[in-house]
């Protein structure tokens, strides 16, 4: 047998009451390689990572590293075996420093006292390694979310990884952090690490991978070398079948009439800087820009959740508004699908149903209480309306997917008869499958006169889906683009404070 | 139909079974269990208990905490004596004069907790500590009590009274359960708590008012120790302000847990927490007389707690 693979998992399958989620899954692995997992949401990716991880347990198949079958059954094993996974929620402890979180369970010591002198040192010493000159001694909680992620891969180098896993790991970098990021993978990959790499943006995937797989429906659906990577390649080894990418022409009428108008607001964290803008009905206004400059703070205020610094001369659909609660915005017709879609979107523990009528129970009433059978059929026809894919109404939230949660939190809004929705990064972290399905569904929506603020880092999704994009920089629109003609280019350019 | 009757019974069944098991072996034991006697001071104890622990289970629905229960009704107990005693007020007015108060702590609390963001932890710590010693003070830590309860008679007969052979406590509480069942399980109101338990940021997405109803919670535990502590006030005719109502917060929280009610919140039942109250009553009985010794009560029921919720954590985790 000549050199064996560092990483070679062969026929694992994973089962979960009722969802076959693996089944007969091969991979291999090699020093020194990146390769890239490409699916669907809920084709297995993240299990699988999760097997590697020690978090789950295959039910059958082999997992072998350098050769040598191994048993991994808690993520301490994981380690012990040289593999290190970093998930998509990071798990840094904020209130620990740099160094602190580097060493996490394996402090050095000098006697019965913590040498924090030598974690200084060596973190630094790791740091310098991945060419970062983030201070040791800071708290993480005060780092960017790259910063964060920089740090888990110092931990993971600190433990001597020979397989590192990365899942979703630029889903919330700007392109600057994504960048580095990819610098990062190409050093390791030099140092002989082995990387398996998740990501639903192709074009990183494109640029990083000597390899990749794809897996549909927690079966292997073929693998693309370097040379055949391609964007087509890809979403048809994902999903198929062939996805276009292309911008669908839209007009909105001239004499569309304005269904909100902001005039004068500043948000709270920058409060000296003045935002006016209008929407018409049936349009969708795209919100480019770096990550922390402002959007999500301006969806925020809008909705009701902050305060604004400045009271703006604020109109919904002609009529004077003034926030002061989410109730005011709901009762004006402005409504919110949050970023964070495990935190704010949905409550994990409720049921499909209870999301969907969480907002509108006070509607759905016999008298005191609330109508069992009438909210039942409320929640129902949400779910029809969006294609919401849940075996039940009564299913808890927590267990559908992605792209299927983020369905019932624009259900929800859906069912009250919205005339502003905005949107904050709407198919972050949510299959190619579902997206076309969300992006129809926004377009469905305009068609019927709502106008849409579509926040998104996603540049390809801000260029096919905005009638105009608005590029924002420190709280403030550093221009307006109009969709048809907008490039990448003329986005980044006012992203980062430049001239047109 | 059926399935949501099983998941309502199945939460809840664990305990039942455990209350009736207990009751059985108690009463084999000893037949004086369930002689008449018995069963009207264990139902009136109940009854009491079971007023403020559906308070309490309230807030922990929520996701809080209130620990000062227990010297709210010192402080209520007292001012209540020297309401009827002392000032001589109607009886009815002194009545509503405790629930007054009791809705404004209530209302305090809920405050402190939703607008200046404090811990509801320490709020309630801070409240067990003042209250406590307000009572003292206005007191003068002297005992006080009700005397004959001359003139107000009746209000009296609503704590120690029976009708149909049933304690009037307990009928209170079947009163307060059946409108806190439909307010906690069948209205939105009832919604909310349990969605501000569960993600308090997802609840105000969804535009819930979640500092309001965060706040009512507080006010409506508070009414409950308030009605609770007329009842209690009544029923031990002797308020010692230093000694009145101490733990009181402890067992309704234990009795809460018991019944399923999670400290993280988003978990709980009207039901459960009233199985939870009986089975910790019944204990305290059994302790009495099985004839084990009473310096042991308190450990007691700190194993069947114990064990009440290993059970149930073990349950959780076998199905996950």
């Amino acid at each position: 047998m000549s050199n064996p693979s560092l990483l070679s998992i062969n026929g694992v399958t994973k089962r979960f009451p009722g969802v076959l989620a693996l089944e007969g899954v091969s991979l291999r692995l090699e020093a020194g390689e990146v390769l890239s997992i490409i699916g669907e949401n809920g084709a297995g990716k993240s299990t699988l990572m999760k097997i590697l991880g020690g978090v789950y347990i295959a039910d059958a198949g082999t997992v072998a590293i350098e050769g040598k079958e191994v048993s991994i059954k808690t993520p301490a094993d994981a380690l012990t075996q040289g593999v290190r996974v970093i998930y998509q929620e990071l798990s840094v402890l904020e209130n620990l420093t740099v160094a602190a979180n580097v060493f996490l369970g394996r402090e050095p010591k000098k006697g019965p006292f913590l040498n924090e002198g030598k974690m200084v040192e060596d973190t630094r010493a790791i740091l310098a390694r991945l060419g970062s000159s983030i201070d040791p001694t800071t708290l993480v909680g005060r780092l960017s979310l790259a910063e964060r992620q920089l740090v888990e891969i110092a931990r993971a180098l600190s433990m001597n990884v020979k397989i590192l896993v990365l899942d979703e790991p630029t889903s919330s970098l700007t392109v600057e952090e994504t960048e580095q990021l990819l610098n990062l993978i190409r050093d390791l990959r030099k140092d002989g690490v082995g990387i398996l790499y998740i990501s639903h943006r192709l074009d990183e995937v494109k640029e990083i991978s000597d390899r990749v797989v794809g897996l549909r429906d927690g079966r292997n659906a073929g693998g693309l070398s370097k040379e055949e990577i391609s964007h087509e390649g890809m979403v048809r080894l994902m999903v198929g079948r062939d996805i276009k990418r292309e911008r669908v022409a839209h007009t909105i009428p001239a004499d569309a009439p304005t269904m909100l108008s902001v005039a004068g607001a500043a948000t709270l964290r920058f409060p000296e800087s003045v935002v006016d803008l209008e929407i018409k009905a049936g349009e969708i206004v795209g919100v480019a820009g770096l990550v922390g400059s402002g959007r999500s703070e301006l969806a925020r205020a809008l909705f009701g959740i902050d305060r604004f610094a400045k009271e703006p001369s604020l109109k919904v659909d002609g009529k004077e508004v003034r926030l002061r609660s989410s109730q005011d915005a709901i009762q004006a017709g402005i409504y919110l699908v949050p970023e964070d879609r495990r935190g704010a979107g949905i409550t994990v523990a409720f049921s499909v149903k209870q999301n969907v009528s969480m907002p509108s129970l006070k509607d759905l009433k016999k008298g005191f209480s609330v109508d069992g059978e009438k909210e039942a059929a409320y929640a129902q026809e949400a779910v029809e309306k969006l294609g919401v894919k849940t075996a039940t109404i009564e299913t808890k939230v927590g267990t559908l997917s992605g792209g299927n949660q983020q369905k019932v939190v624009i259900g929800r809004w859906l069912m009250k008869g919205p005339k502003v929705l905005i949107f904050d990064e709407p198919t972050r972290g949510i299959d190619v499958g579902a997206k076309a399905e969300i992006y129809s569904q926004m377009r469905k929506l305009t068609d019927e006169g709502i106008a849409i603020l579509m926040i998104s880092s996603d540049m390809e999704e801000v260029l096919a889906m905005s009638d105009r994009v608005a590029v924002m920089r420190e709280g403030q629109i550093m221009g307006i683009l109009e969709g048809n003609s907008a490039t990448e280019e003329q986005v980044m350019t006012l992203a980062v404070g430049g001239q047109l | 139909m059926t399935a949501k009757l099983k998941s309502l019974v199945g939460k809840e069944l664990g305990i039942a079974i455990l209350l009736i098991l207990l009751v059985a072996i108690s009463a084999t034991i000893n037949p004086n269990f369930i002689s008449p006697n018995n069963l009207q001071n264990t139902g009136n104890l109940i009854g009491i208990y079971g007023i403020f622990s559906i308070g309490l289970g309230l807030v922990i629905i929520t996701g809080g905490i209130d620990l000062s229960v227990g010297s709210l009704f010192a402080l209520l107990g007292v001012m209540f004596s020297i309401w009827l005693t002392k000032s001589g007020l109607p009886p009815a007015l002194a009545f509503f004069g405790v629930m007054f108060l009791a809705a404004g702590i209530g209302l305090a609390h809920g405050t402190l907790i939703t607008k200046v963001k404090m811990q509801p932890f320490i709020v309630t710590l801070c409240g067990l500590l003042l209250y406590r010693g307000l009572a003292r003070y206005i007191a003068n830590d002297n005992t006080l009590g009700f005397g004959k309860a001359e003139g107000f008679e009746w209000l009296k007969q609503l704590s120690t009274g029976a009708f149909l052979g049933v304690p009037n406590p307990l009928w209170v509480l079947f009163v307060v359960a059946t409108i806190m069942f439909f307010v906690l399980h069948r209205t939105s109101f009832g919604r909310y708590l349990f969605a501000v338990g569960a993600n308090e940021e997802a609840a105000r997405y969804a535009g819930i008012p979640s500092a309001r109803i965060i706040t009512i919670a507080y006010v409506l535990c508070s009414l409950l120790a308030g009605l609770a502590s007329v009842l209690l006030g009544f029923y031990t005719n002797s308020i010692s302000p230093s000694a009145h109502g101490n733990f009181y917060e402890l067992y309704a929280i234990a009795a809460a847990v018991l019944g399923g009610c999670s400290l993280r919140g988003g978990e709980g039942s009207i039901i459960g927490i009233l199985l939870g109250t009986a089975l910790l009553q019944a204990l305290r009985n059994m302790v009495n007389l099985l004839k084990i010794p009473s310096s042991l009560e308190f450990a007691v029921m700190g194993v069947v707690i114990l064990l009440g919720v290993l059970a149930d954590s073990l349950v959780r985790k076998k199905k996950a």
